[in-house]
């Protein structure tokens, strides 16, 4: 436990001392809500849409902080040879990877909270009712995210290249799921594509929580292809990840 | 009990045999010297011995425990320094430094930690701040924090310029004195005539001579003497110098003639180990 917190507090040092990392990786997906705050206007299924662009943005900021801020850190810490370095120290490795996950799911958290604030300051939007429900669904974006970040740091070779591949894969998924707006007007290939991204489950579960005030439970379905996500995401980072330098 | 006990040791990467039948001991307290050249299989052996590689073959003993199943208190009390490692770039030296000690049930005081590496006056800059030679004492430092036994040094001062070489030399003295194991290891003969107790000299995976610096180049070796007669340079190798030198100069003294640049040259170690290196070669050679 008292590793556990030392390891914690460690991850979020390093985190905000990084400013490339907390720029990146916090305040880009809310300079993203101004933007399309103020460019979608009219109703989304039955609401404003400046909710539903919210609810887009907490998804989105979901994998972008799980995913792919995961997947880079990790990528750049293994090739600098951190990951190695602190194998032999005492540190076990499960207390490592736990409290990682744990000082991502506060960046996100901290992220959510200044999303919904900065939506009620310039548009009104509502501070989420089911609050419960709420806490249990970014904590499942966050876990699967998070399996998918790491898988990816799993077969990213190189430090200099990770951003470019984390982003080539976030950003087109990002579009397809809706988290940047509603689908409903693209053409049906690239809705079949976005019909299996785990993203796009993820904006729905929001969607119902935040949009529409219901419960988690609500959406089985979707919460059983984010688990299948994150399960395969988890079984492939346990098969492949490596806590050695590879890019030499 | 020994620190370390090494027998028949081996290992492969794939048909690469890198570590080829490696014996040796290492006493608590020694300061033990792997030399060789790149690729002899300095850093695969110690990285088997610090845990981070399995073994193909042979027997491992590290602090009684064996590096591929450690017990509980084996991390705790073994310091690592690795060939190549970067530490966060954006904390301080006392901050990374407090991170490690965070680690260790029984950690050093961090600024004590900080002066012995003499990183004091860089202790509130940024990692990145530091040079070269300065992250290689935060590596050292963060190494000696949580207060361990034995220490690994992997190449500790390669690419340092000769003034934090001699730095980093009086700090591993200073281990020695704190009574520390290290193993080290090195490509600089220097390094390992200045600073090892025994040294073992290793080529293409094998040990081919172990011993104290001293042992190294006292066993059998040749004395060089060097001379210029008619414009050329002349090189006698010989066991029995005092012999040699007699004949060359009464000759010389009877032709009348003076033998410029006369001089007589005990071999140094850096001489002794090229010798083996070019001895296992043509050896191997004439096998073949």
């Amino acid at each position: 436990m008292r590793l556990l917190r030392h390891q914690f507090r460690t991850e979020q040092l390093v985190f905000w001392r990084s400013r490339e990392a907390a720029f990146f990786i916090f305040i880009f997906p809310l300079l993203l809500f101004l933007l399309l705050g103020a460019v979608y206007h009219g109703r989304f299924q039955g609401e404003p849409i400046k909710w539903a662009v919210v609810a887009g943005l907490v998804s989105y900021g979901c994998a972008n902080t799980a995913f792919a801020g995961l997947a880079i850190q990790l990528v750049i810490r293994r090739e600098a040879g951190i990951l190695k370095r602190i194998r032999s120290t005492p540190l076990p490795s499960t207390i490592y990877v736990a409290a990682l996950l744990l000082s991502t799911l506060v960046v996100f958290a901290l992220q959510t909270i200044a999303l919904f604030l900065l939506g009620r300051a310039l548009y009104g939007t509502p501070i989420p009712r089911e609050f419960g429900s709420l806490a249990v669904t970014l904590v499942i974006g966050a876990v699967v995210f998070a399996a998918l970040g790491t898988a990816t740091a799993s077969i990213i070779h190189s430090a200099e290249g990770s951003s470019a591949v984390v982003n080539f894969i976030l950003l087109p998924m990002a579009f397809l799921s809706g988290a940047f707006g509603p689908t409903t007007g693209y053409p049906a290939v690239l809705r079949a594509i976005g019909a299996v991204l785990p993203l796009t489950y993820f904006v729905k579960l929001v969607d119902a929580v935040y949009l529409h005030g219901q419960g988690f439970w609500t959406q089985p379905g979707a919460i059983a292809v984010l688990a299948a996500w994150g399960v395969a995401g988890g079984v492939f980072t346990a098969l492949r990840f490596q806590w050695e330098p590879r890019g030499r | 009990m020994p620190a370390i006990e090494v027998s028949g040791l081996r290992k492969a990467y794939g048909n690469l045999e890198a570590v080829r039948g490696v014996d040796f001991t290492i006493e608590t307290g020694e300061v033990f010297g792997l030399l060789g050249p790149n690729g002899a299989g300095k850093t695969t052996t110690v990285e088997i011995l610090e845990g981070y590689r399995k073994r193909d073959g042979g027997e491992v003993r590290v602090l009684g425990h064996d590096p591929e199943r450690p017990g509980a208190d084996f991390r705790e009390r073994i310091g690592v320094v690795l060939q190549s490692s970067e530490l966060w770039p954006n904390l301080t030296v006392r901050e990374t430094h407090r991170v490690f000690a965070g680690y260790y049930a029984q950690p050093r005081d961090v600024d004590e930690v900080i002066a012995l590496v003499g990183l004091d006056e860089k202790a509130n800059a940024r990692v990145k701040t530091l040079s070269g030679g300065q992250k290689r004492r935060l590596d050292l430092g963060v190494a000696l924090v949580g207060d361990p036994e034995l220490i690994f040094l992997d190449e500790p001062t390669t690419g340092f310029d000769p003034a934090a070489r001699r730095a980093a030399w009086e700090m591993i003295r200073s281990l020695r004195s704190l009574g520390k194991t290290v193993l080290l290891t090195t490509h600089y003969l220097d390094e390992a005539e200045q600073l090892a107790d025994r040294v073992a000299v290793l080529r293409d995976g094998v040990i081919v001579r172990i011993g104290t610096p001293r042992e190294l180049t006292t066993a059998d070796l040749e004395v060089e003497i060097r001379y210029r007669s008619g414009g050329e340079d002349v090189v006698v190798r010989t066991t029995e110098p005092t012999r040699v030198l007699n004949e060359l100069t009464g000759d010389a003294l009877g032709r009348g003639e003076e033998l410029d640049s006369l001089e007589v040259r005990r071999p140094t170690l850096e001489q002794v180990y090229l010798d083996l290196l070019d001895e296992e070669k043509t050896q191997e050679e004439e096998t073949l």
